[in-house]
C-alpha cells in the first residue's frame, strides 16, 4: 500500500486537488531549505519534494540550474539530503525526493532508498530514469516501502503510459508541457489531454507539473489533476524572503481547493 | 578501392557487436534520460533500422561520402615520423583530408539524410573544438535544414576560427555559459532545446555516446573508416597492423576504425585519451583510464564524477576530447580486454603535433596528436617489426592558436 495514497484520498474526499511544492535541498543552504520547506509545510503543502541538487540537471530551466549551483558550491553533500528529509518528517510534513539518476547510482541505489525511508521519506521522483533501466530501483522501493514516481510526458505513446502507470506508485507525475522547469505565465493546454489519456490505463493520482507559479494557474489544473506541482516558483520566492513564500504556498493551497469548473 | 563495393551497405549492416534491442552493450548504454525524448529515440531507431538496409538511402549516403566528402580519404606511411618510434611502421588513415576537416563529415551525412527521412526540418547539435559543429552546420546548408549549434563559452573562445566558420555556413551558434562552459553543458543545453521543441527537430549527436540508437548510428556511420583502411593497408603493407590506434574523447573516430579490426584477434586496439596534465593531477579527461560507472547524457559508461556521483570538469589541451563521459561500446571493449587505453598528456601530445608537423609536413588536429603521441611509445614497445595504424581524425588548422600559445610562435626563434 502506497504510504502517499491516503493524502491523495483525504484531497479527494475534500474535493480538492493536493499542493505539492518543490525546492533543492541546501538551498540556499542546508538550514534555510530545512526552515523553507517547513514554512511550505505549515502554509498549505499537502507534500514536498526535495530536489537533489545535481552538477547536470538537464530538465531543469536556469532558476532551478542556479539553485543546485549554488547549493553544491555551498558545500552540500549528497548524505546532507537525509536530514533535510528528517527535518520535514519530523515536523509532521510529507515529503519525497527529487533526483537525477546519477547520484542515487553513485550512492548505491538500495543504500539510497534504505536511507531515505530512515530520513522518514515517502517515495522518490526520478526524472531521468524511465521504468526500463529501473529494475533495481524498483526491487529496492519494494524492499524499503518507498512509492516510485515515474513521468509521462505529452509526448509518451499509449503504450509506455500503460507500462510507466503499472511500474509506478504513490502518483505519477505529469509533465504538463515538453519542455524543462520553470514558472511560464500560461498553463499548457497538453495537459488536460495528458492526463485524459493517462486515466484511461490507471487510477493511481496524477500530479502535473511544470510551469505553475500562481493560485490562479493551480485552480485551472485542479479542475482535472490530482496534484498540482510548483517548483521554480518557489525558489525564486526563497530569495524574495520567507514572508514571499508563505504568501506563495498559501496563494496556491487556496488555487487547489477552488478548482475552476471544467467548461 | 572505392567507398563503394562494400560500400555504405556494408558499413550500416548489423554487427555481432551490436547491443541488445534496448541498445546495451553488456551492463553499459541503454536509455537513462527524461520520458519526454523517449519517443524522439524510439522513432529515430525505428527510422534508422530501416534506413540502414534501404539500398536508396544507402546509395545517397555512399554518394554523398564519395563526392562530396572526399573518400575514400588516403592511407599515408610517414616514415620520418616513425624514426622517433623505435623504427616501427606507421601509417596514418587521413580523415584530416576530407571535407571539413575531420571524420566528424561523416556522421553528419548520415544523421543529416536521417533527418530528411524523419520529415525534421531542424537540427540542434553540440560541439567542443568546433569540428562536429562546422561539420554539422556544413549538412544542413547542403541539405537545407535550420542549424543551432550550443557550444561552451570557454570553447568559442579557444575555437574562435570554428565560430566563424559556423555562422558563415548559415548557422546559429549559441554559447552556452552554465556549469564548466564546455561540452558536456553544450549537451545539456541541447538536450533541452531538444526537449522543448522534439516535434520538429533533430538532436545530431557528434560522438559515439547518448542514448540507444545514438552509439549505434553514429558507430556504424563511421565504419567507413575501419573498412578503408583494413584494405588499404593489407594493399600498402600486406598485412594487417600490430595496433590501430585512435584518440578517444566521446570515441567516434575511434570506434568507427576500430570496428574494421575488431574480428582481427591479433590487432590490438589502442584508444588514446586526454591525459591533460597527468591522470595524478586531477586536471584530465581520461573517462576509461580514471573513471567509475555512472550515468550522463543517456547512458551508462565510464564518467569522472566525484563520490556523490556529481559530474567533474575534464581537462584537455584538445577541446574536442574535454569532456567527462565516453561512448558506452568502449566501456565494453575495455571490460571485455578487446581495446586498451592509455592516457596522453597535454605535453606529449603537443610534442607528436609539432613532430608530424616538421617530418610529414602534415598539421594534425590535437586531438589526433594523442594518438600520434601514443604510436611513438607503442613504437618502441614493439620495435622495427611493428606495424601501426594511427587514424588521424582532423586537421590542425583550427588549433593554430593554440600552438602559437603553446610553443610562443609569435616570439622570434631565440626566444622561444
Amino acid at each position: 500500500m502506497s504510504r502517499l495514497a491516503p493524502m491523495f484520498a483525504e484531497c479527494r474526499e475534500q474535493g480538492r486537488a493536493a499542493l505539492i511544492g518543490y525546492l533543492p535541498a541546501g538551498y540556499p543552504t542546508i538550514e534555510g531549505s530545512q526552515d523553507t520547506l517547513r514554512r511550505m509545510v505549515d502554509s498549505g503543502c499537502d507534500l514536498v519534494e526535495v530536489g537533489l541538487p545535481y552538477s547536470d540537471p538537464v530538465m531543469d530551466g536556469p532558476t532551478i540550474q542556479l539553485a543546485a549551483e549554488q547549493s553544491l558550491r555551498a558545500g552540500f553533500r549528497v548524505r546532507d539530503l537525509f536530514g533535510v528529509v528528517e527535518s520535514v518528517a519530523s515536523a509532521g510534513g510529507r515529503a519525497v525526493v527529487m533526483s537525477y539518476w546519477n547520484p542515487v547510482l553513485r550512492y548505491g541505489v538500495d543504500a539510497f532508498a534504505r536511507d531515505l525511508a530512515a530520513a522518514g521519506g515517502l517515495g522518490l521522483i526520478t526524472p531521468d530514469l524511465v521504468p526500463d533501466e529501473a529494475e533495481d530501483w524498483i526491487a529496492a522501493a519494494e524492499r524499503h516501502s518507498l512509492d516510485r514516481i515515474f513521468l509521462v510526458a505529452p509526448s509518451s505513446t499509449e503504450d509506455r503510459i500503460a507500462s510507466t502507470s503499472a511500474a509506478s506508485s504513490g502518483f505519477l507525475y505529469a509533465t504538463s508541457v515538453m519542455g524543462v522547469t520553470g514558472a511560464r505565465d500560461v498553463v499548457s493546454s497538453a495537459a488536460p489531454e495528458l492526463v485524459r489519456r493517462t486515466r484511461e490505463h490507471t487510477d493511481l493520482p496524477i500530479g502535473v507539473g511544470l510551469g505553475v507559479r500562481s493560485g490562479e494557474q493551480a485552480a485551472e489544473l485542479a479542475a482535472f489533476a490530482d496534484g498540482v506541482i510548483v517548483g521554480s516558483a518557489f525558489v525564486s520566492a526563497v530569495r524574495e524572503g520567507e514572508d514571499a513564500v508563505s504568501a506563495l504556498t498559501r496563494d496556491l493551497a487556496q488555487g487547489v481547493r477552488r478548482a475552476a469548473t471544467p467548461a | 578501392m572505392s567507398s563503394t563495393g562494400k560500400g555504405a551497405g556494408g558499413q550500416l549492416s548489423p554487427t555481432p557487436h551490436d547491443p541488445d534491442s534496448r541498445g546495451h552493450f553488456g551492463p553499459w548504454g541503454g536509455r537513462f534520460m527524461p520520458e519526454a525524448l523517449i519517443a524522439a529515440v524510439d522513432e529515430l531507431a525505428a527510422e534508422y533500422d530501416k534506413a540502414r538496409i534501404d539500398p536508396e538511402f544507402l546509395g545517397e549516403f555512399d554518394r554523398l561520402l564519395r563526392d562530396y566528402a572526399g573518400r575514400p580519404s588516403l592511407l599515408t606511411e610517414a616514415p620520418k615520423f616513425a624514426k622517433h618510434a623505435g623504427g616501427a611502421r606507421i601509417f596514418l588513415k587521413r580523415e584530416d583530408l576530407n571535407h571539413t576537416g575531420s571524420h566528424k563529415i561523416n556522421n553528419v551525412l548520415g544523421q543529416a539524410l536521417l533527418t530528411k527521412r524523419m520529415g525534421k526540418k531542424r537540427v540542434i547539435a553540440e560541439t567542443g573544438a568546433g569540428q562536429h559543429g562546422v561539420a554539422t552546420a556544413t549538412a544542413c546548408a547542403l541539405l537545407d535544414l535550420d542549424c543551432v549549434v550550443y557550444m561552451g563559452e570557454v570553447d568559442t573562445q579557444r575555437q574562435a576560427l570554428n565560430v566563424a566558420r559556423m555562422r558563415l555556413l548559415g548557422a546559429e551558434v549559441i554559447p552556452v555559459s552554465t556549469g564548466s562552459r564546455t561540452l558536456k553543458d553544450a549537451i545539456n543545453e541541447a538536450l533541452r532545446d531538444w526537449v522543448a521543441n522534439v516535434d520538429d527537430t533533430h538532436y545530431l549527436l557528434g560522438t559515439a555516446a547518448g542514448p540507444h540508437p545514438f552509439p549505434v548510428l553514429v558507430r556504424d556511420f563511421h565504419r567507413i573508416i575501419g573498412i578503408e583502411a583494413r584494405e588499404q593497408i593489407l594493399q600498402k603493407a600486406g598485412r594487417l597492423p600490430d595496433v590501430v590506434a585512435a584518440c578517444v574523447g566521446g570515441g567516434s573516430n575511434a570506434i568507427g576504425i576500430f570496428h574494421g579490426f575488431i574480428d582481427d584477434p591479433d590487432v590490438r586496439l589502442v584508444g588514446l585519451e586526454p591525459g591533460g596534465d597527468g591522470v595524478d593531477s586531477g586536471r584530465h579527461g581520461a573517462t576509461l583510464t580514471a573513471g567509475t560507472p555512472g550515468s550522463l547524457h543517456g547512458a551508462m559508461s565510464y564518467v569522472l564524477q566525484d563520490e556523490d556521483g556529481q559530474i567533474s570538469e575534464a581537462h584537455s589541451i584538445s577541446a574536442g576530447l574535454d569532456y567527462p563521459g565516453v561512448g558506452p561500446e568502449h566501456s565494453h571493449l575495455k571490460d571485455l580486454g578487446r581495446a586498451e587505453y592509455r592516457p596522453i598528456t597535454d605535453a606529449e601530445a603537443m610534442d607528436a603535433f609539432a613532430l608530424l608537423s616538421r617530418t610529414e609536413g602534415i598539421i594534425p588536429a590535437v586531438e589526433s596528436a594523442h594518438a600520434l603521441a601514443g604510436a611513438l611509445k607503442i613504437g618502441h614497445e614493439l620495435g622495427e617489426e611493428g606495424l601501426i595504424l594511427v587514424n588521424l581524425s582532423g586537421r590542425g588548422d583550427k588549433d593554430m592558436d593554440t600552438a602559437v600559445e603553446w610553443f610562443g610562435l609569435n616570439k622570434p626563434e631565440e626566444a622561444r
